[in-house]
């Protein structure tokens, strides 16, 4: 269906599915039951889904497009900006169109014809691979993003170094090794240390 | 003469009106446009379907553009902020029962009101907003944080649940825009103790958005929706049709609402607890008078700062309303134009004259409570 590797998806995610028609919810159930997910909630109470999705603490969250308890779920993941679960979404019309472009878009979502139940089961994969790829993109980007500004903490503590001791550069990198190994703590945090220290003593 | 159709996103609410009456009263078939007005569950759903091409415009939340600029919650994409489709008209109030401890308070006394219910607070006030990029969100928490004891919980609501969030207890504070105030008030569960424009004198409520590539595109047809707006905008608060208008936004299957529910937001006359006088809010909800259609640019860079951003985000911000088009498409159909498309946020405590295109336009107070500015040259781009 697309580039995602849906082969390592688990099941023993656990789903929530918001949804306040209770045959409707009851056929989605059964669909994910068959499909191999057991751990499954489903809530129609609207009003408390903040309280719901704390209690339950799912992994993914299936919702009807046209459901507008949709802006209380972006809400709690704006806040908790932790991005920590995928929403799906169903919408009662096919729509291959939106469906690609909402994918190359990157929403961590998943449009669907919710009356196709025998679709939930790709679709679920999908939705679950797409999120884990995407979440794993945002993670290896974080982690390039600090080690941009680990380089130039340790680039400042260097310079300070090579000013205040008349180090060279290579001198001063050393002496930092060298501190933190005697300490048993990282170079970054002693050049932090540092770095705070000639802040504050001006 | 063939008209062009354009796809045109809404919510329902009150403020909503500028385009249901572009729509209705024919401003944009006059301009040989036929606005196919589309109604959107919720706001995400709405961002999603302008960003991804649904949508060719959209009524939106004035945060949302600057949301999406600076890539907050959800699709990220270049959206602009045509024009200001209203300001303020927005309400705040608590439950039945924690209007019982705040019963000494006066209607709109924003810091007698911090103090009552920093004095009540058993735990974290939970409070009913639409969304979290609202001016709601960022009205609440800019007032609460003049009250570092005051625990604030905000939880988003759908306005159209917050009636019956408040009845159940979910939350014990709402901050709406209308009619869904006036709707907790008439059930007898909540009681509205302030205008969102006791906090902001002048804040912008929603706005007319479009991706910033189909601006590019189709820049006659931005020039028609901007025009059938603005004209709907002007006819909206002639004193005269504000019968007209409650009566045929009633009617209209666009709002589905009763003309009762719609008539306090456009007359400004509140009615804050069931059963009481209503009390005349002063400049309530606009979406004419005043330069209320003008994006201006500093009111994007305090949202920015609201949401965190830095100098390059509040650049971005900045440059995402399009006061450029504002003046060149609506300059020519007499719009007055004021000289500059910064101002400093919350200098004015009265009704000031400033320079425009026309010679001098009055624009309405905009202080904030606290009686701070906010200065938009400090926090852009150094």
């Amino acid at each position: 269906m697309n580039a995602c590797d849906i082969s390592s998806v688990r099941k023993d995610l656990r789903i929530l599915v918001v949804e306040a028609d209770a045959a409707k919810a009851k056929n989605i159930i059964d669909a994910l039951l068959e499909a191999g997910w057991t751990d499954l909630h489903a809530i129609s109470q609207v009003s408390g889904l903040e309280q719901s999705i704390e209690e339950h603490a799912p992994d993914i969250v299936l919702i009807d497009m046209a459901n507008p308890d949709r802006d209380t779920l972006e809400h709690i993941g704006a806040v908790s900006n932790t991005k920590s679960r995928a929403v799906a979404m169903f919408v009662d019309q096919t729509d291959p169109h939106l469906t690609q472009a909402a994918l190359a878009a990157g929403v961590s979502a998943y449009v669907v014809d919710g009356l196709q139940m025998n679709r939930i089961k790709s679709v679920i994969e999908t939705a679950i691979a797409r999120f884990q790829m995407m979440r794993q993109m945002r993670s290896e980007l974080d982690a390039a993003k600090q080690a941009l500004e680990d380089r130039k903490t340790i680039d400042r503590a260097k310079g300070i170094l090579m000013r205040r001791r008349g180090l060279s550069e290579d001198e001063a990198y050393k002496l930092l090794r060298k501190a933190a190994m005697d300490q048993g703590r990282k170079v970054i945090d002693v050049a932090q240390a540092l770095v705070t220290a000639s802040d504050l003593l001006g | 003469m063939t008209r062009t159709v354009l796809n045109c996103g809404y919510v329902p609410l009150v403020d909503s009106a500028p385009l249901i009456i572009a729509h209705e009263l024919g401003f944009a078939a006059e301009e040989g446009l036929e606005l196919n007005l589309m109604r959107q569950p919720s706001w995400s759903a709405l961002r999603d379907m302008l960003g991804l091409g649904h949508l060719d415009a959209a009524q939106m939340l004035s945060p949302m553009p600057v949301a999406m600029t600076l890539g907050l919650g959800g699709l990220s994409a270049q959206i602009d902020t045509l024009m200001g489709l209203s300001a303020n008209g927005t309400v705040f109030g608590v439950t039945t029962r924690l209007a019982q401890h705040l019963e000494q308070i006066t209607f709109g006394d924003p810091h007698a009101l911090l103090a009552g219910l920093e004095a009540w607070g058993p735990r974290p006030l939970r409070v009913g907003v639409p969304f979290p990029f609202s001016m709601h969100r960022l009205l609440l928490s800019y007032w609460t944080a003049a009250a570092p004891g005051l625990a604030v919980e905000s939880v988003t609501v759908p306005p159209p649940r917050m009636a019956e969030a408040v009845a159940q207890g979910h939350v014990d504070a709402f901050w709406v825009g209308e009619p869904w105030g006036s709707d907790i008030v008439a059930r007898g569960v909540g009681d509205i103790v302030m205008a969102g424009s006791h906090v902001w004198g002048f804040a912008p409520e929603k706005v007319l958005a479009a991706r910033h590539d189909w601006t590019v595109d189709n820049p006659e047809t931005t020039q028609k929706l901007m025009r059938a707006v603005f004209q709907a905008s002007r006819w909206l608060d002639l004193e005269e049709n504000k019968p007209l208008a409650v009566e045929m936004l009633g009617r209209s299957e666009h709002l589905n609402l009763s003309h009762e529910v719609i008539e306090p937001a456009v007359t400004g006359m509140l009615t804050p607890t069931a059963g009481a006088a209503p009390i005349r809010v002063e400049h309530f909800l606009m979406f004419h008078d005043h330069a209320a259609s003008f994006p201006w640019r500093s009111q994007a860079a305090w949202i920015a700062k609201q949401l965190g951003a830095d100098s390059d985000g509040t650049a971005a911000a900045m440059s995402c309303c399009r006061t450029d088009l504002y003046r060149k498409y609506l300059g020519p159909i007499g719009a007055d134009l004021p000289g500059a498309s910064e101002k400093v946020e919350g200098a004015m405590n009265e009704k000031t004259a400033v320079a425009s295109s026309r010679g001098q336009m009055i624009l309405a107070p905009d202080a904030f409570f606290d009686g701070r500015t906010f200065d938009f040259s400090s926090n852009a781009a150094e």
